[in-house]
């Protein structure tokens, strides 16, 4: 489904990836761990079409992306792709459902259908009657949610979760996880997620470990 | 903590005579509970007679004094012993500390030791989280256990992992 081959990409002088190669399978949902600075993010904004690398490739679906201009990458991201990072990012001055309606909106679905659309979704993620709070009217775990319910509301191939629990307590933290992982296999998306947390890489169906800027894999022989 | 296959290790670091094995099993993995030396012995006779350590005596003016040297016998075992990772349970840094510094003594791959068993960690974590999803409450409690103590013991691998060059210095000769 997604695929980085070789991706080497520096900040400056500093290099960040030296060489990342990973294939994640469709509807595989995958954690991408590895300690502070060692690349997992800068590998996942890669993936993501976010980023583009200084060598190597990036594909989704069979198609090269890292060649694709800045247009087409964000049309990508906003059709195909869903995000969910540490922290919610919830358009402040809109209220929840507003949120989780806002890809369907930029993707062209008319306001009275993406509304209803969104609303769905507070039922399914445990936030029912919060529709029209504003972020600031949101716990954390309530907040996490309404920006998950966003990354999948368009139903994307590929979801990325960037830290997705590493604001929250432990227990919130789950329900989060455990909501995310029914809701990507409900409708088969794909899901890469970058955790430095063994409990919340437990959720995935498997892990690989990015150090130095590379994906490393222990087969021993 | 498998006291054999520790003293195998170290002999294939280098022969050695009962003496210095205790004293390097007792300097590096003893940690407060030095190493019998009737246990020491009693272990190489039964190393010696499985085949995984020769006897070689040396004689001298006093009495003979017998040097252990591996055999492939013993260096198979040795090394099926470090590739395999632990059976993921709580309270077994014991034994995984031997295996990393042995790993090292012996210019083994210790981080890809370590990966392994990280690797068998989350498989077991993957299967408790399973549990907890689709269980009870008590279900879900117990699991939890296990996963705090299996979370535990990656956060250990980790910082190990993160220091394996300054441990491969404190540990050679």
């Amino acid at each position: 489904m997604i695929e980085a081959r070789d991706v080497k990409l520096s900040f400056g002088e500093t290099p960040a990836l030296r060489g990342a190669t990973l294939a994640v399978a469709e509807g595989e949902i995958l954690a991408v761990m590895g300690p502070s600075g060692s690349g997992k993010s800068t590998l996942l904004h890669c993936l993501a079409g976010i980023l583009v690398p200084d060598a190597g490739e990036v594909q989704f679906a069979g198609q090269r992306i890292d060649t694709l201009d800045e247009g087409a990458r964000s049309a990508l991201r906003r059709d195909r792709f869903g995000f969910v990072f540490q922290f919610g990012q919830l358009v402040p001055e809109l209220t929840a459902v507003e949120n989780v309606a806002l890809p369907l909106l930029l993707a062209g679905t008319k306001r009275r259908a993406a509304v209803a659309e969104a609303s769905a979704w507070f039922d399914r993620l445990d936030l029912d009657g919060l529709q029209q709070r504003r972020s600031g009217e949101l716990s954390g775990g309530q907040a996490q949610r309404v920006a998950l319910a966003r990354g999948l509301v368009s139903r994307p191939k590929v979801l990325f979760a960037d830290e997705p629990t590493g604001s929250l307590d432990s227990l919130t933290g789950e329900h989060v996880m455990d909501l995310l992982v029914s809701s990507a296999r409900e409708q088969g998306t794909t899901v890469v997620v970058v955790t430095h947390e063994a409990r919340v890489a437990a959720y995935a169906d498997r892990e690989v470990i990015v150090r130095d800027g590379k994906v490393t894999t222990a087969v021993l022989t | 903590m498998s006291v054999p296959l520790t003293l195998l290790g170290l002999l294939e670091r280098e022969p050695s005579h009962g003496y210095d094995l205790k004293r390097d099993y007792d300097a590096f993995f003893g940690r407060g509970k030095p190493l019998p030396f009737g246990q020491v012995y009693a272990t190489l006779a039964r190393l010696a007679r499985d085949g995984k350590v020769v006897i070689a005596v040396e004689p001298g003016d006093g009495p003979e004094r017998k040097r252990y040297v591996i055999t492939e016998t013993g260096a198979s075992e040795v090394n099926a012993w470090l590739v395999e990772p632990l059976e993921p349970e709580p309270h077994l840094q014991t034994v995984l500390f031997a295996k990393v510094v042995l790993a090292l003594m012996l210019n083994r791959p210790a981080e890809e030791y370590l990966d392994t068993q990280r690797r068998a960690h989350l498989a077991r974590m993957r299967e408790l989280t399973e549990v907890k999803r689709g269980g009870n409450l008590v279900d879900a409690l117990l699991a939890d256990h296990g996963l705090f103590h299996l979370e535990a013991d990656l956060r250990w691998i980790d910082t190990t992992v993160a220091r394996l060059d300054a441990l491969a210095k404190a540990v050679a000769r």
